[in-house]
């Protein structure tokens, strides 16, 4: 007669069938399904109309529009965020503290008023706004606020998955390089990145993902001007309450798309990283 | 190299971490930087290596000041107390490191960097780890490689933190020992941070005792155990245990404790005596109790006994008749005794 003990940690059987049940039905419903539902649409009138619907003009410029915002936030974000961790992990100085509250602000602050806010600082009726004017310099309704907002909105993620990787490591590698004679800089490209580098691809990817999507903050700083200041996620906004569900769901699944791709390549590079 | 430290002052908010510390090593000489934690020993360290700042003092280096001059130009071999190997690189480029990253001017080519990390592979005796990574490696190699590395870049001075802290108990031993035949083949002047005074005392030319930001003593480790400058030190070095006694006419006496009177020469009043366990040697009869013995090879015994409430360590003379739960009284064969009670 053997006995089968289970540790102390360990649930019963149907306690972990239900668990795992529960969490597999929420995946579906809540996740996989409407994803699903997106691309399903997307492909119910067939190839031809999908092409059609993603080579109409005004798409091509939202999608164009998206990716040069994404392709101008994104290393920004980079720099900056790596610039916050490297400061905030390895160096002591006085706001220290509020560099890290900092960093995390546009996490905690809805993306409708850090648009907002900037509406307020650069807008016609705004702080800058006569200044800005008078130099013809158009920042509200055109790329520069398109781009601010996504820096904004999409700084946290660099920063936040680099930096608790970056404190863990601690200043001795740092240390050691500089008592062997390396320059700040050496240092840097030679020691600090090396060993962030995981890392820091899946914050550029995460924040990626998030510059391509952002809607809030784009929305109030951008004016909805067809061909000129929407990007993909305004677009399929703007498609979709015009009734051309064609249009809104090609635009949707493409967006959608490029989401999953910017996740598998994340999860792919994670799975190096940990063998690294 | 000649290392020279006046009146080093280092303050974190209020503590001061180093309270005016003076220190002058002698050119290939070892010294040991000794104390409990929080006494300063690694700060000092890390000020002399050049990666922790002053807030006053001046420190010089064979002769010049450095002040101002940055860990990376100092040209001090520093092995850190968790080694801090790069993870990412191979043995090889660890030990490279401080060549490859020279400004081009100086920097040797790919082949005499390759044929210096080999012969320090070999002076390390790990020859055979130079394409592993440092996490493939253990504690005792891991070692080596810091040891390597830090004398790629042909240091003038060595700062060693507590650099045998993470090997286990047989393993220190025997690199200490290999270490310190290093430095001596090498010449090369050395500053060691250590808690263990055993390990102190067998490495270091001489011994500088830290206590609370200052150095207390500093002085052959010898001379550290005959004439202690502080109670502090004497009861820091040797296993002494500190106890309470009055003296008078030349005496220290230790009532209502069973030990037998010391000779002193210290005015009367209260005293506190430092008594290391081969210095107290029990004797049958009295009001002491043998606890706890153990053989020390010869005849002689360690005793640990109870008198009056405290615990006491002691030896016992071959042929003494002593067992467990034997009473016994103690007679001290010389201590150190400092003025005022503690």
């Amino acid at each position: 007669m053997s006995a089968r003990f289970r540790s102390a940690a360990e649930d019963a059987p149907w306690a972990r069938a239900l668990l795992a049940l529960a969490a597999v039905t929420i995946g579906i419903l809540i996740l996989a399904l409407p994803l699903a539902a997106v691309f399903t649409e997307a492909l119910r009138r067939g190839w031809g109309v999908l092409r059609a619907a993603l080579a109409e003009e005004d798409t091509m410029a939202a999608i164009r529009l998206t990716l040069v915002v994404a392709a101008i936030a994104v290393p920004i974000n980079t720099i900056g965020g790596l610039a916050a961790c490297w400061a905030i992990a390895k160096h002591d100085f006085p706001g220290r503290r509020l560099l890290v509250v900092l960093v995390e602000l546009p996490f905690s602050v809805s993306p409708v008023i850090s648009g907002l806010v900037f509406v307020l600082i650069f807008g016609a009726q705004g702080w800058l706004g006569p200044w800005l004017q008078a130099r013809d310099v158009q920042i509200i309704f055109a790329l520069p606020g398109l781009v601010l907002a996504t820096i904004f909105v999409t700084f946290p993620f660099v920063a936040r998955t680099v930096l608790p990787l970056m404190q863990e490591q601690g200043r001795e590698e740092e240390e050691a390089a500089a008592t062997l004679g390396a320059s700040g800089w050496q240092i840097f490209r030679r020691v600090t990145l090396p060993n962030i580098r995981w890392a820091l691809l899946s914050g550029v990817l995460l924040c990626n993902a998030r510059a391509m999507g952002e809607f809030g903050a784009v929305s109030v700083v951008s004016g909805h001007v067809r061909g000129m200041t929407n990007t993909m996620p305004l677009h399929v906004e703007i498609l979709y309450n015009e009734y051309q569900f064609a249009g809104a769901f090609a635009v949707a699944a493409l967006l959608a798309l490029l989401g999953l791709v910017t996740l598998a390549a994340k999860t792919v590079l994670e799975r190096r990283g940990r063998r690294a | 190299m000649t290392v020279e430290a006046e009146r080093i002052t280092r303050r974190f908010g209020d503590a001061a971490a180093l309270d005016g510390v003076d220190l002058a090593v002698r050119e290939g000489e070892l010294v040991a930087l000794l104390g409990p934690s929080g006494s300063g020993k690694t700060t000092l360290l890390r000020v002399i290596a050049g990666l922790e700042g002053t807030d006053a003092g001046r420190l010089r280096i064979a002769g010049q000041d450095m002040a101002g001059v940055p860990a990376r130009e100092r040209g001090i071999g520093v092995v850190f107390q968790h080694y801090a190997l790069f993870r990412h690189m191979k043995v090889a480029d660890n030990i490279a490191f401080g060549l490859d990253v020279r400004p081009r001017a100086t920097r040797p080519d790919r082949a005499a960097i390759a044929d210096r990390v080999a012969a320090l592979l070999d002076l390390v005796q790990i020859p055979e780890l130079a394409q592993r990574y440092p996490d493939q490696l253990s504690g005792g190699q891991r070692q080596r490689v810091a040891l390597a590395r830090a004398l790629a870049i042909e240091p003038r001075l060595l700062l060693l933190d507590e650099p045998f802290g993470a090997l286990d108990a047989l393993v220190r031993r025997d690199v200490r020992r290999w270490v310190r035949g290093l430095q001596e083949r090498l010449g090369i002047t050395t500053i060691l941070v250590t808690h263990d005074q055993e390990e102190a005392m067998e490495m270091a030319d001489r011994v500088a005792v830290m206590e609370r930001g200052r150095i207390v003593q500093f002085d052959a480790p010898a001379a550290l155990l005959e004439h202690p400058a502080t109670p502090f030190v004497a009861g820091f070095i040797g296993d002494a245990a500190q106890l309470p006694c009055r003296i008078a006419g030349g005496v220290a006496h230790f009532d209502p404790l069973p030990i037998a009177p010391l000779p002193v020469s210290l005015a009367d009043g209260p005293g506190t005596a430092f008594l290391r366990p081969a210095e107290l040697l029990a004797e049958p009869g009295g009001s002491a109790v043998v606890r706890l013995l153990r053989p020390q090879g010869g005849g002689e015994l360690h005793l640990v006994v109870e008198a009056a409430g405290q615990v006491l360590d002691a030896r016992a003379a071959p042929g003494t008749r002593l067992a467990r739960g034997d009473a016994c009284h103690l007679v001290p064969r010389g201590g150190r005794v400092f003025p005022g009670a503690t």
